[in-house]
């Protein structure tokens, strides 16, 4: 019998312990919201979603990074906008990506900056959907994120659309007839830009000999996708995948003196920066489609470049670019929106639909242009897609050199 | 490892199995007046379903580990297996049963009917062999559901369901929708798991599974593995009791799968690897091997603690705590000087009670 209520109490207690974590979140944050302040200003909160623990984490951590820096530089600006900012960790899951998102459902959010990878930012947008907040993702990009959505936008090009640049391209500039396709068939970003690519080269008349694929949780030997590359007569390899297994199968193809051209996308930024022990001597010659350029002699790029580097002691790459210019395309938009101290002083359950709405519609008004690290003059259609021009790198000299 | 815990779980077990429909029950009354109160936050409740299949995956994998006594290493694959044929199911139905509370218990059927097919495949060869073999032979077929959904490619039109192993082999018709598109998983499903649908899941779960246990076929299963020489002495079929033990845990989870993929509006194969088959298993020992109640317990608190420490300020080390936690559960439950000490204070209170009735 004593078993019988010591188990029972317990049940109560563990029960009762989860509604009082519920009501005291609520406290803590109520009223304490966006709201406009007696000196005029007005507080957005902006909530990131990303991973910043597991396998993905490098990702997840530069776009925490590169948004906080463009928040403490508008907070630095003292105008009439303020920001909050608070990032949560999704460890590239999606359970608990919507786990993530609850929790800054629960501080108030206004504004959802996230998340950082394909997978979870699908089922946290269809979540925003439904609930009405404004979502704008650095990174995930595929056409599911934003498929049906009209609350959900992106800074980065869609998977298709970036496979499609790399084979008109190549094309445009005779870099190969014959190309081969290494691609991770347990990624959705690597599939998604592989089929993009592979359709759009066949439609241009490019011979696609080859389309290799591997699977996510063994990518340490490439030598049968180089190989079939190699036996094909694959002038030019495309490399849709991320910076980790593309350096091994560099290493590998320098190993068997098979040297084509290579040509990735932009999980190859970081190449060679970011792998320890990697001989970056074999990444010459290696082209790469990416938004952002840390070598850049821009004179923004340059202050961000230095201001991440002393904050987080490392090279800032296009995932770290493209949340600093998420958080400026939020800050441009509120400015251009004409009754945000209107929006800004209803009840937090209000205000972020009303400010949905108000960001829907200056994002795809045609005179709204954000111009940032990523590209000058972009634009975004109403599917939420972004209008930037594309821009492809040659790795020379240890070095990106923009073609 | 099922070996040693026997004399810790026979005790617990014989306890009245009304017990644990009563905790789920009055836990059930009392967190839905907590969202009636208004006073859950949004985290615990985007918890409350993820939980309730986590404690029906727990309670599954407790029959085949606890009561049955043989280690299973791919209970994920049968979830996956649960959780894409359920929302095939939903998707392929919408029209014909507009009804959504109906649609969700459709797929929940179907989701237990695939994880028992998957059961049976797995388990008709390899339950008649002895030694770890099951352990081994689920192991690798977590990781082939897995690597299998990830190049399948599944559509619904009017002509039916379609299956190929790319987007465009699909051949559908325009009004078809890809329902499964490989590496990026299900996408575009309705939600219609809730809260209400994840209890009366555990309960049915307690259902099954207790009047396993506690009935002539339940304790054919525990003598198998008890000692399965004496018990094929006496008559019993080994393969088959076996069978109908993992058979019945593979429904289930295919059940709790299908839950599971209705909750998200998007859901990838990956989600369903060997990570997650081995946290259901962990639930299951540190809730101890053979007690359903406990593996309630550990399911809910284990998943609602690492989104718990994210409201503190340690929130960058909350894996950390999480492991932490883990470790120190395992040591002691599992320590004897500790167990010592409960049961000679129990000994002392009962001595003192019978001096005081004296």
């Amino acid at each position: 019998m004593k078993k019988k209520l010591l188990s029972l109490a317990l049940a109560l207690a563990m029960t009762l312990s989860l509604a009082a974590c519920g009501s005291s979140g609520g406290d803590n944050t109520s009223g304490s919201g966006s709201q406009a302040s007696s000196d005029g200003s007005i507080t957005i909160r902006i909530g990131g979603i990303g991973p910043l623990t597991g396998g993905n984490a490098t990702y997840g951590l530069a776009t925490e990074y590169g948004a906080q820096i463009a928040v403490d530089e508008i907070n630095a600006l003292g105008g009439n906008i303020k920001l909050e900012y608070r990032f949560e960790d999704d460890t590239g899951v999606n359970e608990t990506a919507v786990s993530a998102y609850s929790i800054l459902k629960d501080w108030d959010v206004d504004v959802i900056y996230g998340c950082t990878t394909t997978g979870p930012c699908v089922a946290v947008a269809a979540e925003t959907f439904a609930d009405r907040y404004f979502q704008i993702t650095p990174s995930a990009s595929s056409t599911d994120v934003t498929d049906g959505k009209d609350n959900v936008f992106q800074m980065c090009f869609t998977d298709p659309n970036q496979g499609i640049t790399a084979a008109n391209y190549v094309k445009d500039n005779n870099l190969a007839t014959k190309v081969a396709v290494i691609y991770n068939n347990g990624d959705s970003y690597s599939t998604g830009i592989a089929q993009g690519f592979i359709a759009a080269a066949k439609e241009l008349g490019l011979e696609v000999v080859a389309e290799q694929t591997f699977p996510a949780d063994t990518n340490t030997d490439f030598n049968v996708q180089l190989t079939a590359c190699k036996n094909g007569g694959a002038e030019l390899v495309f490399m849709p995948i991320y910076y980790g297994p593309a350096s091994l199968v560099l290493t590998q193809a320098n190993q068997m003196g098979y040297d084509p051209i290579f040509f990735g996308g932009d999980g190859m930024d970081g190449i060679l920066t970011s792998i320890e022990g990697f001989d970056a001597s074999l990444a010459e010659g290696l082209m790469l489609m990416t938004p952002f350029n840390a070598a850049s002699e821009d004179e923004r790029t340059a202050a961000f470049v230095e201001k991440y580097q002393s904050a987080y002691k490392d090279i800032p790459n296009q995932f770290a670019a493209d949340g600093y210019d998420c958080v400026y395309a939020i800050y441009d938009a509120l400015q251009k929106i004409d009754n945000l101290s209107e929006i800004a002083a209803m009840e937090p359950a209000e205000r972020h639909e009303a400010l949905c709405d108000a960001l829907i519609g200056v994002f795809t008004s045609s005179d709204f242009k954000v111009d940032g690290l990523t590209g000058s003059g972009m634009t975004w259609q109403a599917n939420g897609e972004v209008s930037k021009d594309p821009m492809v790198v040659v790795i020379e000299n240890g070095a990106y050199v923009t073609q | 490892m099922s070996k040693l815990s026997l004399g810790s779980m026979k005790g617990r077990s014989a306890l009245s199995p009304f017990l644990n429909y009563a905790i789920v029950i009055v836990a059930f009354i009392a967190l839905q007046v907590a969202i009636g109160m208004d006073a859950m936050s949004n985290s615990m409740q985007s918890l409350l379903v993820p939980v309730c299949c986590y404690i029906v995956m727990a309670i599954s994998l407790n029959l085949t580990v606890g009561v049955l006594g043989e280690l299973s290493l791919g209970h994920g694959g049968f979830m996956s297996l649960g959780a894409f044929s359920g929302i095939i199911v939903s998707i392929a139905l919408k029209n014909l049963v507009p009804l959504s509370p109906l649609r969700l218990a459709i797929a929940l059927v179907v989701g237990a009917i695939f994880g028992a097919i998957g059961g049976v495949i797995v388990g008709v060869p390899v339950l008649r062999l002895r030694g770890d073999y099951l352990a081994i032979v689920t192991l690798a077929f977590g990781e082939i559901i897995k690597n299998v959904m990830q190049v399948l490619y599944i559509g619904v039109d009017e002509h039916g369901l379609h299956m190929s192993t790319s987007e465009a082999g699909l051949l559908l018709s325009e009004n078809g929708t890809a329902i499964v598109k490989g590496p990026m998983g299900a996408v575009g499903v309705t939600k219609l798991a809730s809260f209400t649908a994840g209890f009366i899941l555990i309960l049915i779960t307690l259902v099954i599974v207790q009047n396993l246990v506690h009935s002539r076929a339940g304790r054919a299963i525990q003598a198998l593995r008890d000692n399965r020489i004496a018990a094929e002495s006496i008559g019993i079929s080994a393969t088959k009791y076996k069978l109908m033990a993992f058979v019945t845990s593979a429904a289930l989870a295919g059940a709790a799968g299908a839950l599971y993929g209705l909750n998200y509006s998007s859901t990838l194969a990956s989600k369903f690897d060997f990570n997650t088959s081995i946290l259901v298993l962990v639930f299951v020992v540190l809730g101890g091997l053979g007690s359903i109640r406990g593996s309630i317990i550990a399911a809910a608190v284990l998943t609602v603690l690492p989104e718990l420490l994210r409201n503190f300020d340690v929130k960058e080390y909350r894996m950390l705590i999480y492991a932490i936690v883990l470790i120190l559960v395992m040591l002691v439950t599992n320590n004897p000087t500790i167990w010592g000490w409960i049961s000679r204070f129990q000994r002392r209170k009962a001595e003192e009670k019978g001096e005081a009735e004296q």
